[in-house]
């Protein structure tokens, strides 16, 4: 074929208004710069339009005379000559640095140069990513729950008034601890560059969640009550720790392994020891989704200490750290600590309370016993496990 | 020195433009403003009288400007153009069912253009018809649409509303710019097939950057070369260039404006001297 023949295509009655120009754009996209295309059609203004459009896109318009052309001119290609692919559409193209040029651009996507620069902080693969991130979205996707079909509100039940007050201000103090929980990942999620989308989906899941554990403890504090409990000093202090950790995978530790790691046998023994059906409800669903929470902050901190061993060092500073400024606060609310004794006996006797105290007894050890098998699954040695996990707050979160 | 170049603001974007183009300007070793006028005449002026040295000019603008300065015994410059300012034609358009099939159908009927100044949906297509026997005050009628008066046409919405008027029947032919038959159809203004070209002008340039009397030659030939070397693919140049509706820039050429010239003096919108002598121009 001689190169120099000049390509022909037939709009017939295609006005180039109408959609002609998108032929006319195809057609033009295999020639070289300098190609020179013949348009045929019966519109009558296709001569006048074809003028009027090259000129506009960049290319010269040849109308005089015989049949209209258009010559390619180089604008359209030199729009993409400094373009760049914002890595691989799949997981498996995950770059280990995400550039902020790219801006919202989906991985994959052919980036034109130029444009604002995303203000993401949270840009290298390491720091920030876990390979179970997209079975965990899928997951946590597809078991999210209705409160209002999940939670029988209405199933009857009568407590005593100081029963009823003890699962009211446990209601009160798990509300802001689910504050925190969804305020930390909402920041984060500000502060991640997209092109780890599979975390940003997980942490989105997450703050979800925590929106509807928000909902229905709120409910249940004011089922039957119009006054929630009290709110102490010395745990907010110990959430605000939480918040102000500025290192994602240090806030992942403090937050999902720690403090929803000891929120796993906290919901488990409110659960179990409900003195109500709807206080059951509410904490095994909750309780349902901060597994997958954990999961993800260990699938993420085993991915991260893989890639940088020091890691665990700043763990353990992390953790002393935090222990450091809460050493002169109270630590868990003392109405919160008689509150789960009182929620666990279900009577006011002796009997009943001796029960109820070494419940939560036992809850503690629980709580002390999962976390060092969590920091132990991390990597940390089993003496520094049970060391690290002595030092976490009294508040539990 | 500082080259100052004037601009008109027909459009807020005037300011993004000339504010993106002034830093590339000046990060290439050009001192270089400008300033923002209201509308062409003002700017004509001062760039004949020395007050700015450069002026991006609508084309009525450079012929007035031409006329004044050639009053003085002054020359002016037509540095560089838009590829896009080059060969432009304006259309006398009809409905498809009006019956009319020809610029001669049109006598005794009435017509809709653009804004008294605008080159292009008044004065050429004008010219066009009085070449044909067609004048108005005659035996055509004309009823102008003045949005943006004093902006030379810049301002679409003459030519838009002109485009409606022909659509909803209030008129019998209509005056445009062929981008903007175009741009009609595309945007529904015009339905697809609705409408008929019976006329249209020979091809004309648009816009150039006029340099005046008080330019200094270094600076120009500065702005010349770093105007002319603006390349598409420039990622911080592109959007500037996207906004004022160009892929590159060219070196100016005079030789097509005759027709606006011979349509200015059919009208008398300008004096021999570059006077404004059109009625009921006020810009």
């Amino acid at each position: 074929m001689a190169v120099s023949a000049p390509m022909v295509i037939d709009l017939e009655n295609l006005g180039l208004e109408a959609g002609g120009y998108l032929l006319v754009q195809r057609a033009l996209h295999d020639l070289p710069v300098g190609g020179r295309l013949i348009v045929r059609g019966s519109d009558p203004a296709l001569r006048i339009h074809l003028a009027a459009w090259s000129r506009s896109t960049g290319h010269v318009a040849d109308v005089v005379g015989g049949e209209p052309a258009v010559i390619k001119g180089s604008a359209v290609t030199a729009r993409w000559n400094r373009a760049e692919r914002a890595g691989g559409a799949g997981s498996g193209g995950v770059l280990p640095h995400a550039d902020v040029r790219w801006g919202l651009a989906m991985r994959g996507a052919l980036v034109e140069e130029g444009g604002p620069p995303l203000h993401v902080d949270l840009v290298d693969r390491d720091l920030v990513w876990a390979d179970a991130a997209r079975q965990l979205y899928i997951n946590g996707s597809a078991r999210q729950w209705d409160p209002a079909k999940e939670v029988h509100w209405d199933d009857p039940f009568s407590l005593p008034a100081e029963i009823e007050a003890a699962v009211v201000q446990v209601m009160t103090y798990l509300v802001e601890n689910e504050y925190a929980a969804l305020l930390i990942p909402a920041k984060f999620i500000a502060r991640l560059h997209p092109h780890y989308r599979e975390v940003m989906q997980v942490l989105s899941i997450q703050v979800a969640d925590e929106a509807r554990h928000v909902e229905v403890f709120s409910r249940r504090a004011t089922l039957r009550s119009d006054e929630v409990g009290v709110s102490g000093a010395g745990g907010r202090a110990s959430l605000q720790t939480l918040l102000d950790e500025p290192d994602f995978s240090l806030a992942s530790f403090l937050l999902s392994v720690l403090g929803e790691g000891s929120f796993l046998d906290l919901l488990s023994f409110i659960a179990r020891h409900a003195p109500d059906p709807v206080t059951r409800e509410v904490a095994s669903l909750a309780l349902r989704d901060e597994r997958r929470h954990v999961a993800f902050g260990m699938a993420h901190l085993r991915y991260a200490v893989d890639a940088d061993r020091s890691l665990l060092g700043r763990m353990r500073m992390a953790a002393e750290r935090r222990h450091d400024a809460l050493a002169s606060t109270a630590g868990l609310n003392q109405d919160v600590y008689d509150s789960l004794v009182t929620l666990a006996s279900h009577a006011w006797n002796p009997a009943s309370i001796a029960t109820g105290w070494q419940a939560v007894q036992d809850l503690q050890r629980d709580m002390d016993q999962g976390r060092q098998r969590r920091l132990i699954l991390l990597g940390f040695p089993g003496d520094e496990a049970a060391e690290l996990s002595a030092l976490h707050t009294r508040n539990f979160m | 020195m500082t080259l100052l170049m004037g601009a008109v603001a027909y459009d807020p974007k005037v300011v993004s433009i000339w504010d993106g183009f002034r830093q590339h300007l000046v990060d290439r070793g050009l001192p270089f403003d400008f300033v923002l006028y209201s509308h062409y005449e003002r700017q004509a002026e001062d760039l004949v009288n020395g007050r700015i040295d450069a002026a991006w000019n609508s084309p009525l603008a450079w012929v007035r400007a031409v006329r004044l300065a050639s009053a003085r015994g002054v020359e002016l410059e037509a540095l560089v153009m838009r590829d896009t300012d080059r060969d432009l034609r304006s259309l006398i358009v009809t409905r498809a069912d009006s019956g009319i099939e020809s610029l001669a159908d049109l006598a005794d009927r009435t017509i809709a253009t653009g804004a008294i100044d605008s080159p292009q949906a008044n004065l050429l297509p004008l010219s066009l018809l009085r070449s044909h026997g067609l004048v108005p005050g005659k035996n055509l009628t004309v009823r102008r649409f003045d949005v943006g008066v004093g902006l030379h046409g810049d301002h679409i919405g003459g030519e838009r509303d002109a485009a409606r008027a022909l659509m909803a029947g209030a008129v019998d032919a209509a005056c445009m710019i062929d981008a903007n038959h175009l741009l009609f159809a595309r945007e529904g203004t015009l339905a697809t097939g609705a409408t008929r070209i019976i006329g249209e002008t020979a091809p004309y340039d648009h816009c150039n950057m006029t340099i005046g009397p008080s330019a200094d030659p270094g600076e120009v030939a500065r702005f010349r070369d770093v105007l002319l070397a603006m390349s598409y693919d420039n990622a911080s140049l592109r959007p500037l260039l996207d906004l004022e509706g160009l892929k590159l820039w060219c070196p100016g050429r005079t030789s097509g404006y005759s027709a606006l010239e011979a349509a200015v003096d059919e009208t008398g919108f300008y004096g021999s001297d570059g006077g404004v002598r059109a009625d009921g121009y006020r810009p």
